[in-house]
């Protein structure tokens, strides 16, 4: 999934990686791409994780791991970081999901339970922060539900902000005529994977 | 002659009342100022609202600070994280009033009572349950949310080297919410590692002009600690 996503980031891009699953697409960027990323908490140009016994805690990501800085990359404070975002100077964003609506709303801060402690972090921020919004998530929850949905159950992070999700399954833009599905996993087909999508897909030719 | 350099941390620290708005610098452990919070929960003040991105890591600093219960209220983005025990059980308790607002957002509203702005439209949080009761407006076919300054009666922030006009260099991504927390208070004290001459900072390099700052404090360098997720 995370290759597949990387594939889709063009060279020169400025990205922003959500925490999860997202993380994992750093690692698959082609080396012959120059692609920039930026970190919510003040940071463009961040690179890999340093060797073990190397971390400086004060370079850390948004996942508050620690990091390196590739040369050409800076620091900034948390107002300039957000305004990078919201003024649309990011081309790219990746995010986790729990669920995403076929009209792209986005719901990944808050499952909703009663007893659970809401956090929100840079999450809807995050989701209409970019040029593109795209989702990595499983297709189905842990108990066969499709998280591609007509309408979020769950709390709101961001109302049609998603253009595009990569599931484990497939690749679906969302666009003004429904969801397009323009790839999916060797060995399934289109209306098996419709059977499992709980809004209608439309192949893309 | 001016000169904001406080010879200890005490002193720092003296004149914060019950009651005070302290905004604390810090995401997790980076920038955050676990000097001069401990010379907060020293110094006694209660009754307090905080102003941090988290609300604490483990038991040192700020959770530290939420145990003492001298903490009102906290105004933050992501409270909740693996090791955030103490206020996750506060907040369950009911003894910790919580005000969640969307990261941007609370670095803008921070940023908005410093430069004297008296509340924007945002479109970060729209149609969501964070923006709930909140005035709307479109503008140019694009749904916004009204949001208000945070002023605060101190600030609390973590530099790298500061001079005796308060002029303040940070450290990496330890900057976070210094600079804006700096300027959105009536009062903020700065620690640094290192107190250098005046004029010995490079003007292009100062990244917090000393108007913004009326304390700075030296204290021993330490290396800043994961904080955020359990250690394996």
């Amino acid at each position: 999934m995370a290759a597949r996503v990387a594939q889709d980031i063009p060279d020169g891009a400025v990205v922003n990686l959500g925490i999860g699953l997202p993380t994992l697409v750093a690692n698959q960027l082609p080396s012959d791409r120059e692609v920039i990323l930026h970190s919510e908490n003040g940071v463009i140009g961040m690179g890999p994780a340093p060797a073990k016994g190397e971390e400086d805690y004060d370079l850390i990501n948004a996942g508050k791991q620690a990091v390196t800085l590739l040369p050409g990359g800076c620091y900034f404070h948390h107002a300039d970081s957000f305004g990078m975002m919201r003024g649309g100077h990011l081309d790219v964003c990746v995010l986790g999901a729990f669920q995403v609506s076929a009209g792209g709303d986005l719901a990944n801060w808050h499952t909703g339970a009663a007893d659970a402690i809401p956090a929100v972090g840079g999450a809807m921020d995050l989701a209409i922060g970019a040029k593109k919004t795209y989702v990595m998530m499983e297709h189905l929850t842990k108990t066969g539900e499709s998280k591609l949905v007509s309408a979020c159950t769950y709390p709101l992070t961001g109302i049609g902000c998603v253009s595009r999700i990569y599931t484990d399954l497939a690749v679906i833009d969302l666009t003004a005529d429904g969801a397009k599905v323009s790839a999916i996993v060797d060995g399934l087909s289109f209306e098996e994977l419709q059977k499992l999508t709980s809004v209608p897909l439309i192949m893309a030719c | 002659m001016i000169n904001k350099i406080i010879p200890s941390i005490e002193q720092a620290l003296a004149n914060i009342h019950d009651g005070a708005t302290i905004m604390i610098g810090g995401f997790g452990g980076a920038g955050q100022p676990a000097e001069l919070i401990d010379a907060l929960i020293e110094q006694g003040a209660r009754d307090l609202v905080i102003v941090n991105n988290n609300a604490g890591n483990g038991e040192t600093g700020l959770a530290a600070l939420l145990k003492t219960k001298r903490v009102r209220k906290i105004i933050c983005s992501f409270p909740r994280q693996a090791d955030s025990q103490v206020f996750d059980g506060l907040y369950r308790a009911g003894e910790l009033e919580l005000e969640l607002v969307p990261q941007g957002n609370l670095a803008e509203r921070i940023r908005a009572a410093g430069a004297g702005i008296g509340a924007f439209f945002t479109p970060t949080g729209y149609g969501t349950a964070l923006a709930k009761g909140k005035e709307t407006r479109e503008i140019n076919g694009k749904m916004y949310v009204l949001e208000h300054p945070i002023h605060a009666d101190v600030a609390l922030i973590k530099a790298e080297r500061g001079d005796r006009w308060g002029n303040l260099t940070y450290r990496k991504t330890a900057r976070n919410f210094g600079p804006i927390m700096a300027s959105a208070a009536k009062l903020t004290i700065a620690s640094v590692h290192e107190i250098v001459e005046l004029g010995s900072l490079d003007p292009e390099s100062v990244i917090t002009p000393g108007l913004f700052v009326h304390r700075v404090v030296q204290v021993p360098r330490s290396a800043t600690g994961p904080a955020g997720f359990k250690a394996a």
